[in-house]
């Protein structure tokens, strides 16, 4: 067996060097994780050097190492965001009563289900893009796709630190479990739905990227609230990092935008077809496209109505989005909050317990924010003349999840039959020729500082280097 | 000389909001809570940026690494940087009045003007305790360490930084509070000790910390933290405590010699044995000592800019300096001896031990002389140094040392027929020259 040099290889705040327990689960673990990475990660990528940030330590110094590196070199550290030793539990049953840095018995069973939950999503995510690399817009998108992917590996190592650091030997067998189970496999698939789709292509990674990494965001958050202290420091440190996934995303889908608007205030046109015929992609596909990831995200947030969240909330194991900033009781009993639900063949608003609504408090600030930022895609519109806009369909549509799940709504938020759903359901969701049309676009593009014809390129380089710049080198 | 005043300058941190994703990840990090935003906008507030640049790596997208020279009696306020939808453009006219004022303030201190010793001292890391508003960036054109290396001696130790921050600041108390100026001296120059109990605050020599004055200032708010570089070494004022210690000076005028009271200055100068006092940081990481003992080490301050002086000086004392065989090379200004911090045990250190060279401007009966003509007159010594690659050079004091200072840096490199330009390139990209000026 190889032993591990701790402090070069993996950069902590941990103390692994002296935790003879931890060292040991990941002298196991370790090299199925890199088996797993070259069998499942980005494809025809170990022998690059990809310009990559590594994060060596929690202080804002330690964040920024840009280097070359060959991804299965790269130093996947575990990291904790700094101890409050006065820190107490804010919500709850428990409020008041100082923060655990052991897991209590009795909650054992549901905080492994929540972190081999969230465990699960960081390796699907880099599964579901593994061919993305092959057609690149851009070097720039390249390496942005890599270290992408590379945070989400250290995502999962911080879920694995929890497993086995706290949970013993159940911990180390759902550890191994996350490297077994496959994106997209009927026999041994991913937890959650939206992490067993594919990511077909550049735009459905960037639509991904900003909002299903921002459901990551806000179940990070949640977390972070979290009585359990050594996960609340734990996805606090990751929410850096989902940072810049979600910056992938909102500046990959603004760049699409551009050179979208350019085409059309070239041409002249709205129409769609002489969009495409340029070369760019059209707005009503990039608002299917739109559509589709924001329905399939916010399903992930779990039915309106959970008596499972009601409990993780009461036992204090994860908290709401800014927790800490709330002006209430944080306990919520009596407490109620408006949820959609069908009467007589309509969407109707009603008060239910906040305790039991809370995965539906957690999607409506998820919501807010996708807004924001779908507002600021606006801009990229109106600083070109385009009068045009994006938006974000009806909360009810295209739900799988949830007592909305056996309804079909429009994206304006009609009840509609299931005639009327596919009959224009083309309109609504991407369809089989619009992933095609998006797919025929997808030529590869390495030469340093050129990008594809549908994308613009960005303001700025990464850190600061010029858009030119040699992101990747093939050797 | 009034032109510098005319254009009093500011280089404002500024977020671009087009291309800002608001991840709040810079308001999560910065250490003094200067950074706050609405449902449009993240903004820096000029008022509480102290410019340590915690925010500037771990922000994902670029859009925090932004400056522009502003007035500093008029930067741009939070409540209209919260409407932006860009950023304004650079203003020409004021970045070009900057630079002729920046060039006015260098030559007048070379013509040996009033200004390198009369100005407010008070604030040997960089914040001016007097100053209206704004950071510590008065020069329009750098940010911090831009003039020299932003990377530490390769045989520093590992500083650690931002351990405590406004939120959750350190509480240290007072073990004592000394004169350090002549008692018929005008300025009140002060040692002042403190001592962290049972709360680790490690620091290393020329790191600094910050100091939370007690109350609200007159517009109601909280009063932000000001910087002061610690003068102690790593293992304490008294080697084995926990404890260190700070060369403050009160300020009793602005630059421009108004009456003045220093909100943190005074408060600290008339702070008791046993008063607590709330602590911040510790700061930097690139103004550090090597721990090679061969390394020779010029030091070359004023004033209060002496206490990192003071904390790598001890730090080699304590080690029993010279049997590595690195020098120690001090070139300390002041208006005259009795202003001179620390000036009895200052030169009750054996020559052997470190080569002093004091500069007073305002002796009676004796000509004006500068930390710079101290240089000039042992060039020959300062070239061989500078020209050595086990030399490690810093400054500390009134930026308006600095242009006399790199002069005589650049004479001294001419004199080994060394271009001062590529000479300046290897020892900035060895962490080997650093400034601290204010």
């Amino acid at each position: 067996m190889t032993t591990i040099d701790y402090a070069e290889r993996i950069p902590n705040n941990v103390n692994l060097a002296s935790d003879k327990a931890l060292q040991r689960a990941l002298e196991q673990w370790q090299p199925d994780f890199l088996s797993w990475w070259k069998e499942m990660g980005p494809e025809g990528s170990q022998a690059l050097d990809v310009y990559l940030r590594t994060a060596v330590s929690v202080e804002p110094s330690g964040w920024a190492n840009f280097d070359y590196v060959k991804m299965p070199d790269y130093r996947w550290g575990i990291f904790l965001a700094p101890r409050d030793e006065a820190r107490t539990v804010h919500f709850g049953e428990h409020i008041g009563e100082p923060a655990w840095q052991e897991v209590p018995g009795e909650h054992r069973a549901n905080l492994r289900r929540i972190i081999v939950t969230q465990g699960d999503t960081e390796p699907a995510s880099i599964e579901q893009q593994r061919h993305l690399g092959l057609t690149c817009p851009s070097l720039y998108d390249l390496r942005n796709l890599f270290q992408v992917n590379v945070e989400e590996g250290r995502h999962l190592w911080a879920m694995v630190y929890l497993l086995h650091r706290h949970f013993g030997r159940d911990g180390r067998e759902e550890a191994a479990a996350l490297l077994q189970r496959r994106s997209g496999d009927t026999d041994n698939p991913r937890i959650l739905g939206a992490f067993n789709e594919r990511t077909p292509d550049w735009l459905a990674f960037f639509m991904f990227t900003y909002f299903t990494d921002r459901d990551g965001k806000f179940q990070l958050c949640a977390l972070a609230e979290s009585a359990f202290d050594p996960l609340a420091r734990t996805t606090r440190f990751m929410l850096t990092e989902e940072a810049h996934h979600m910056f992938v995303g909102e500046s990959g889908v603004a760049r699409t935008l551009q050179r979208t608007a350019e085409v059309m205030r070239a041409l002249s046109t709205e129409d769609p077809k002489a969009v495409r015929a340029a070369g760019a992609i059209d707005l009503p596909t990039l608002q299917r496209y739109l559509n589709f990831h924001y329905s399939v995200t916010i399903d992930l947030f779990g039915a309106d109505q959970s008596s499972n969240a009601a409990t993780f909330y009461s036992a204090g194991l994860k908290g709401r989005f800014d927790e800490g900033k709330r002006n209430d009781d944080h306990r919520l009993e009596g407490a109620t909050y408006a949820i959609i639900d069908i009467a007589g063949g309509a969407l109707v608003e009603r008060q239910a317990p906040m305790l039991n609504a809370l995965n539906e408090v957690l999607r409506d600030d998820f919501i807010r924010d996708s807004v924001a930022g779908i507002g600021r895609w606006n801009k990229v519109l109106d600083k070109n003349g385009i009068a045009q806009r994006l938006v974000v369909p009806h909360k009810a549509f295209n739900r799988r999840i949830g007592s909305l799940a056996g309804v079909r709504v429009s994206p304006d938020g009609q009840v509609v039959s299931e005639a009327q759903w596919q009959a224009s359901v083309a309109g609504w969701l991407p369809s089989a020729e619009d992933r095609a049309f998006v797919a025929s676009l997808m030529g590869r593009v390495v030469e340093p500082g050129k990008f594809a014809g549908w994308i613009a390129p960005p303001p700025i380089g990464v850190n600061k280097q010029p858009l030119a710049f040699e992101y990747v080198r093939f050797g | 000389m009034n032109t510098a005043a005319l254009v009093d300058v500011l280089k404002q941190h500024l977020i671009d909001p087009e291309i800002c994703i608001r991840c709040n990840t810079c308001e999560e990090t910065c250490p003094v809570d200067a950074i706050t935003h609405d449902s449009r906008n993240y903004v820096v507030d000029a008022a509480k940026c102290n410019a340590c640049l915690a925010c500037i790596g771990p922000c994902p997208t670029g859009a925090i690494d932004n400056w522009r020279v502003v007035r500093r009696d008029d930067p741009h306020a939070v409540v209209a940087q919260l409407t932006w939808d860009m950023l304004p453009v650079e203003d020409d006219a004021l970045m070009r009045a900057a630079m002729l004022a920046r060039h006015v303030a260098a030559g007048n201190v070379a013509a040996g003007n009033d200004a390198a010793s009369c100005a407010d001292a008070a604030t040997p890391a960089g914040m001016a305790a007097a100053a209206p508003r704004g950071g510590p960036l008065a020069d329009p054109l750098a940010i911090p360490g831009a003039s020299g290396a932003v990377i530490p001696p390769a045989s520093a130790a590992h500083p650690q930084v931002n351990l405590f921050s406004m939120r959750a600041p350190a509480t240290a108390i007072v073990a004592g509070n000394f004169r350090v100026t002549d008692d018929c001296a005008d300025s009140d120059t002060r040692h002042i000790v403190i001592d962290f109990g049972a709360v680790p605050f490690p620091v290393l020599e020329g790191q600094s910390i910050g100091i939370v004055p007690p109350g609200l200032d007159r517009e109601g708010r909280p009063h932000f933290a000001r910087q002061y570089s610690v003068a102690s070494p790593r293992d304490g004022e008294r080697p084995g405590y926990n404890n260190l210690s700070l060369t403050v000076k009160r300020v009793t005028a602005d630059h421009d010699g108004h009456a003045v009271r220093g909100a943190c200055s005074n408060y600290l100068c008339d702070l008791a044995k046993g008063d607590a006092v709330q602590v911040i940081g510790p700061f930097g990481n690139s103004f550090l000592m090597p721990d090679d003992p061969a390394a020779h080490l010029v030091m070359i301050c004023t004033g209060t800019g002496s206490a990192p002086m003071r904390a790598m000086t001890e730090r080699r004392r304590r080690l029993a300096n010279g049997q590595g065989g690195g020098s120690l090379t001090l070139f300390f200004g002041a208006r005259s001896q009795g202003e001179l911090p620390y000036f009895g045990p200052l030169t009750s250190l054996p020559r052997a031990f470190i080569d002093i060279n004091l500069a007073f401007s305002r002796m009676p009966g004796e000509a004006r002389h500068y930390v710079q003509d101290r240089m000039r007159e042992r060039m020959s010594g300062l070239a061989r140094l500078v020209a050595d690659a086990h030399t490690h050079i810093y400054v500390c004091g009134l930026r308006a040392m600095e242009a006399g200072v790199i002069e005589a840096l650049a004479d001294a490199a001419q004199a080994n027929g060394d271009d001062w330009e590529a000479r300046w390139r290897v020892l900035k990209a060895e962490g080997r020259l650093h400034f601290e000026t204010y």
